[in-house]
């Protein structure tokens, strides 16, 4: 707490005013169990009230913050360093991708998809592909679907990669984003080879894939598969045991199980917290079935645990590889889909496990060529809600450090 | 799981059917909070996973709203959906699922649908002042509100 304010010599320092004025007289336990403790917003919660409240202080974090990973404002509510609540502020970005689906065929719509969390166009291209085809009753050839399974799996760690770099720099780490970047590269390599895009991909289509593999697509993976397992050893090398990360990651944005769940927190955030689940496993699409793979989970849900349970997730995307490069089937890589799509009248939901969590589309189709609606369910923007809760009685800092372990990306939060 | 509610509820579950192996089910708006609560707290629907509406604004009553939910114990979905007119609200699921209190503004922001109890209702994608709602059908895709870009952005037109 910073002395000097001028009220503070006005009035005298009672101990006993803690006591007397303090606006939550709830026990701890009581308050744990209370389920609006979630309502934070900065009216109408009132944290454990300071006891020189003259020190609070409200101020803007963003929306132009190179911490913020975007264009995300957070509104802190601090009593010195400490956070008393937060309030986020979001739709800078937000260019009513919903409203344009339905103004679009399913075909026009399909490269909109990868503008949302566009570090992971990929995953979200499968995602609608397979919402798409759940809806005409098709499904993607073999071949498609292994082929499906790699992209999306090489996204999986690009997308991690992204995240260990910007998170690690966030925190004062400088070097791991030069790594993870050198490495990431590779990855965009193999897009680009493939259908000719690094970011926004557009590798799939309704009913499977648009191109063939290229020649070596299979060597490119292979030495892709050789080349990043020590170099993920090396990220670890810097972060996993050193100090000063250990610090400001060790019960740091902590939250619990129960918390979690009714948030409806998603995707490595979820696992951290010790729930042991994932879409891939839990209700298997793609080819997922036909692969080994563990899923690693945490125990504290700290932002240390949060970072674990992604290195290891990178890992098992590897395994996840090598074990479909080596195996990919021969046949077409397109079902029969037919010219004008038109699918029957109904709706659909249909999610995947996106590198930041469920990613769910939910389409209601009115028999004609163009969704009645789309609803995109973002996991960034749900994860994001926990940002209040994980920060509540933390530093700045640690702010800053919990943006970074949520993952988010602004293009989703927003759509 | 269907049949107990049909013997609590009667005629208030007006539907309870199964699309492309999807489970959903159409209550009356009366019961739907009660139902909410039962799904999570007898049913284990602990994962609220989304709230969202449908607008047919050439019917008597305009909305459709929609929550999926699943379970981590029985890895199951289902969806509940409730009819409404336009004006009409609905009970914040707030209380029983945190997540409900994004989703539902956004529901708000995009449709204009209130719900009842609902802490701080309030726009979340579009700016506060911003009129018109935009995923209702008949907002058009190009429409925006003039006046507010107009006094804030200093331009004429956003187009």
């Amino acid at each position: 707490m910073g002395a000097g304010q001028p009220g503070d010599r006005e009035r005298p320092i009672n101990m006993t005013d803690r006591t007397i004025t303090d606006p939550n007289p709830k026990t701890t336990e009581a308050r744990k169990a209370d389920p609006t403790r979630f309502l934070s917003h900065l009216e109408l919660d009132q944290p454990d009230k300071t006891f020189l409240d003259s020190n609070e202080l409200v101020i803007n974090m963003g929306p132009q913050h190179p911490a913020t990973h975007g264009v995300l404002r957070v509104i802190l509510k601090l009593d010195g360093e400490q956070v008393l609540g937060t309030e986020c502020v979001i739709g800078y970005l937000h260019r009513g991708v919903e409203k344009i689906a339905e103004n679009r065929t399913y075909t026009m719509f399909n490269p909109y998809v990868d503008r949302m969390d566009y570090v992971a166009a990929v995953s979200n291209g499968l995602g609608y592909c397979e919402a798409v085809e759940k809806l005409l009753n098709i499904e993607a050839p073999p071949r498609a679907k292994y082929i499906r399974v790699i992209l999306t799996e090489l996204n999986r760690l690009a997308s991690h990669q992204l995240w260990l770099g910007t998170h690690a720099l966030d925190i004062g780490a400088m070097t791991p984003l030069f790594y993870t970047f050198r490495d990431r590269e590779e990855i965009l390599k193999i897009f680009e080879k493939y259908c000719g895009a690094r970011l926004t991909t557009h590798a799939f289509r309704i009913g499977g894939c648009q191109y063939e593999t290229y020649e070596g697509f299979e060597r490119d993976v292979i030495k892709f598969l050789d080349f990043v397992p020590p170099k993920i050893d090396e990220y670890e090398e810097l972060l996993t045991t050193n100090r000063i990360w250990l610090e400001r990651t060790k019960n740091v944005g902590v939250i619990s199980k129960a918390d979690a769940i009714a948030l409806g927190v998603t995707g490595p955030v979820l696992r951290a917290s010790g729930v042991k689940w994932d879409l891939r496993k839990a209700q298997p699409y793609a080819a997922y079935s036909d692969f080994d793979f563990e899923i690693p989970i945490g125990t504290n849900g700290d932002t240390y645990d949060r970072y674990t349970v992604r290195m290891e997730e990178m890992r098992q995307s590897l395994r996840i590889i090598r074990q479909a490069v080596g195996k990919i089937p021969e046949g077409p890589i397109m079902a029969k889909v037919p010219k004008v799509m038109k699918p029957p009248v109904g709706e659909v939901y249909h999610s995947i496990e996106a590198p930041k969590g469920e990613l769910g589309y939910f389409i209601v189709s009115d028999g004609s060529t163009q969704p009645y609606r789309i609803r995109v369910r973002p996991p960034s923007f749900v994860n994001l809600q926990a940002l209040d809760i994980m920060v509540r009685g933390a530093l700045v800092a640690d702010v800053i450090a919990v943006i970074g372990t949520l993952d988010i990306v602004l293009g989703e939060v927003d759509r | 799981m269907i049949g107990t509610l049909k013997g609590q509820y009667g005629s208030g579950i007006r539907e309870a059917n199964t699309y492309l192996g999807q489970n959903y089910m159409v209550v009356e708006p009366s019961i739907v909070s009660e139902l909410l609560q039962i799904l999570r707290d007898r049913e284990q629907f602990d994962y609220c996973v989304d709230i969202t509406a449908l607008h047919y604004p050439e019917r008597e009553k305009q909305f459709e709203l929609i929550w999926i939910l699943y379970s981590f114990s029985r890895n199951e979905r289902i969806r509940v959906k409730t009819i409404i007119a336009d004006g009409e609200s609905v009970p914040s699921a707030v209380l029983i699922w945190a997540t409900a209190n994004w989703l539902e503004r956004e529901v708000f922001d995009m449709f204009g649908i209130r719900f009842e109890g609902h802490p701080d209702l309030k726009r979340i994608l579009l700016p506060d002042g911003w009129k018109g709602h935009p995923l209702r059908k008949d907002y058009g895709i190009i429409q925006q509100d003039q006046e507010w870009v107009q006094a804030n952005l200093g331009i004429e037109s956003g187009q």
